[in-house]
């Protein structure tokens, strides 16, 4: 079952966009594909939808082959079950948002597409807009629309081609919550072409990064994530593990959460989160304090128990990976740090994280406050001009 | 009043309408979307009749459509009767001087499309004819109905072709703007002004009906 819905592809050229990727997603799995400007990752989308024809490349969807340029195949786009959300969101513009979804539900009679459209129009939270034209919406507004056409095409594959870049932060915000529930009902493969790294954090299970067309860096997010030879300050970023957990339990009184993760358990603020809510955590490596002997009398309320398991020198900076159960975690140190402490891979050490420093992303209970919705978390970008 | 002349105006106004405007949307279409070697000769012949004085593109059509030339042989062969001075040979001329009137609108309407439209609609399954009807065509009807009224006025108001081409017979090629002429050399003024006001309110009725009309599809799609 999940070998079908599987969507693998290989695209090899060098002319006109240099192109050099293998990547394969599976349903419900949202695989970000990272890198900078220019680097191919909207290419590498159109291949996917047919609108580009690399120059050999075999892109196989549920089982349908639909590139293969070593067979001659290529199914034009229409004839691709694919759902792409453009960056510009390309809306029709002389249509009204049920105008827009309804154009992706085929032939079937009128009556039977507008209600379809209606119900995922409601999906994506635009109740009372059906009939606004799409030039009268608001970039998020459009951004929703574009969504629920490109789903109501019931694709086999979801292409978002940048699709927060054109909305403000806290828009931003509330569409990262909003698909991510709905990736977890629409069980598809899922492939995010984005620049910014807090769209990573927030909606990715895997990571594929590119550079001038080459993938530089693949793998599961907590496993690239927590990786310490990634030279992530190349890229503009804070290093920073990424993890999934899910909520235990709520200390109203104390205003603290209490969460467990392949790593145990971990204390952070209750920010509204409820109880059994999946929720995405970063812990910057930055924030992670190292300790050989157990400290007491300490504020903060997360002391982990790990070993190094591999340390790699990025400048001045040294970035320590702990396995914390079966997590990995990473932690940026001075090298006097390295030297004071005798740091090597399999010496036991205590790591420390302070839970206000724990970034933490999901659906929350009404009232709660969720960091994620404050410019109190950092901006990632692989541009700093 | 010649209504003869009137006739043979609006008929040659019509005619040439309904042959134009498909070749325009057409030919509008593909130098707008598809790029391919020889585009550029293309454009530039389509704007020929703009820069061309009439007499000159006259004088040629005249020539091709004689009875010397293969055209004119072959429509001889076909009707038994000469091209030039036909109301036929009339329109074949007014269709090539209206070319750049038709196609160039009709190009910048679907130059004005963005391109991530287009594909939008085939990511949304649209087949080609769909995508053409639902989204392209009502995209490119404010052009469109551009192309059909410059084109109709400007077969209504041609003088220079027409003269060369079909001379002054009445009931195949007089048409009233050469009526107007043929009345102020006969020194009618009354005759010419009547006419030259008929003209008038055709133009009005013209720039009238187009507006309701573009203004109706416009909120159709409010």
């Amino acid at each position: 079952m999940r070998e079908t819905a599987m969507l693998t592809v290989g695209v090899h050229q060098s002319v006109p966009i240099p192109l050099d990727i293998d990547l394969s997603c599976g349903a419900g799995e949202v695989l970000a594909v990272f890198g900078p400007s220019g680097s191919g990752k909207t290419t590498l989308l159109r291949c996917i939808a047919g609108l580009h024809r690399p120059r050999r490349a075999r892109i196989v969807c549920a089982g349908e082959t639909w590139t293969d340029t070593d067979a001659g195949i290529h199914v034009p786009t229409e004839r691709r079950r694919v759902g792409l959300v453009f960056q510009d969101y390309a809306l029709f513009p002389h249509l009204t948002a049920r105008g827009n979804v309804m154009a992706a539900l085929g032939d079937r009679p009128r009556q039977e597409r507008c209600q379809e459209a209606d119900r995922w129009l409601a999906a994506v939270h635009l109740n009372g807009l059906e009939s606004r034209r799409a030039a009268a919406l608001s970039g998020g507004q459009r951004q929703r629309v574009a969504l629920a056409r490109a789903l109501a095409r019931d694709p086999h594959v979801l292409l978002l081609d940048e699709p927060f870049a054109a909305v403000d932060r806290a828009i931003r915000t509330k569409l990262h919550d909003e698909l991510d529930a709905l990736r977890r009902r629409v069980r598809i493969p899922m492939l995010l072409v984005t620049h910014d790294f807090q769209d990573v954090v927030r909606l990715a299970t895997d990571v594929l990064v590119i550079e001038r067309g080459r993938a530089i860096a693949a793998g599961p997010i907590e496993t690239l994530t927590s990786r310490a030879d990634i030279p992530w300050s190349h890229h503009a970023l804070d290093a920073g593990s990424v993890f999934d957990g899910r909520v235990r339990t709520r200390e109203r009184a104390r205003g603290l959460a209490d969460l467990e993760f392949t790593g145990g358990g971990l204390v952070v603020p209750d920010r509204g989160l409820a109880i059994g809510a999946h929720v995405r955590l970063r812990i910057p490596a930055r924030e992670v304090i190292l300790a050989i002997n157990r400290p007491e009398g300490l504020s903060l309320h997360n002391i982990l128990e790990g070993r190094v398991s591999a340390i790699t020198q990025h400048g001045d900076e040294h970035l320590v990976q702990v396995a914390v159960g079966d997590a990995r975690l990473l932690a940026a140190v001075t090298r006097d740090a390295v030297n004071r402490l005798a740091l090597a891979p399999g010496r036991p050490v205590f790591a420390l994280i302070k839970s206000l420093s724990i970034d933490t992303f999901g659906p929350h209970a009404a009232g709660g406050f969720n960091r994620g919705d404050t410019s109190a978390s950092p901006e990632y970008t692989t541009d700093p001009r | 009043m010649d209504w003869t002349a009137f006739t043979l105006s609006i008929q040659l106004g019509a005619g040439t309408l309904a042959l134009l405007l498909p070749i325009g949307v057409a030919l509008g279409r593909t130098l707008a979307v598809h790029r391919f070697a020889g585009k550029g000769i293309v454009e530039a012949l389509v704007a020929l009749p703009l820069v061309l004085p009439p007499t000159v593109l006259g004088f040629y059509l005249l020539v091709a459509f004689g009875g010397r030339s293969p055209l004119g042989r072959f429509f001889a062969s076909l009707t038994s009767q000469s091209l030039a001075f036909s109301f036929e040979g009339l329109l074949l001329a007014s269709l090539l001087v209206n070319l750049p009137f038709a196609v160039q609108p009709i190009q910048r309407a679907f130059e004005s499309i963005p391109v991530d439209v287009r594909e939008a609609a085939a990511c949304c399954g649209m087949p080609w004819w769909r995508a053409w009807l639902a989204i392209e065509l009502p995209l490119a009807w404010p052009g469109i109905v551009t192309a059909a009224v410059l084109t109709f006025a400007h077969t209504l108001g041609e003088f220079g072709v027409v003269l060369m081409v079909g001379g002054n017979i009445p009931a195949e090629t007089r048409t009233l703007s050469i009526a107007i002429y043929d009345r102020m050399q006969a020194f009618d003024d009354r005759g010419a002004g009547i006419m030259a006001a008929m003209l008038l309110i055709v133009a009005l009725a013209t720039l009238a009906i187009t507006n309701a009309l573009s203004r109706r599809v416009g909120r159709r799609h409010a």
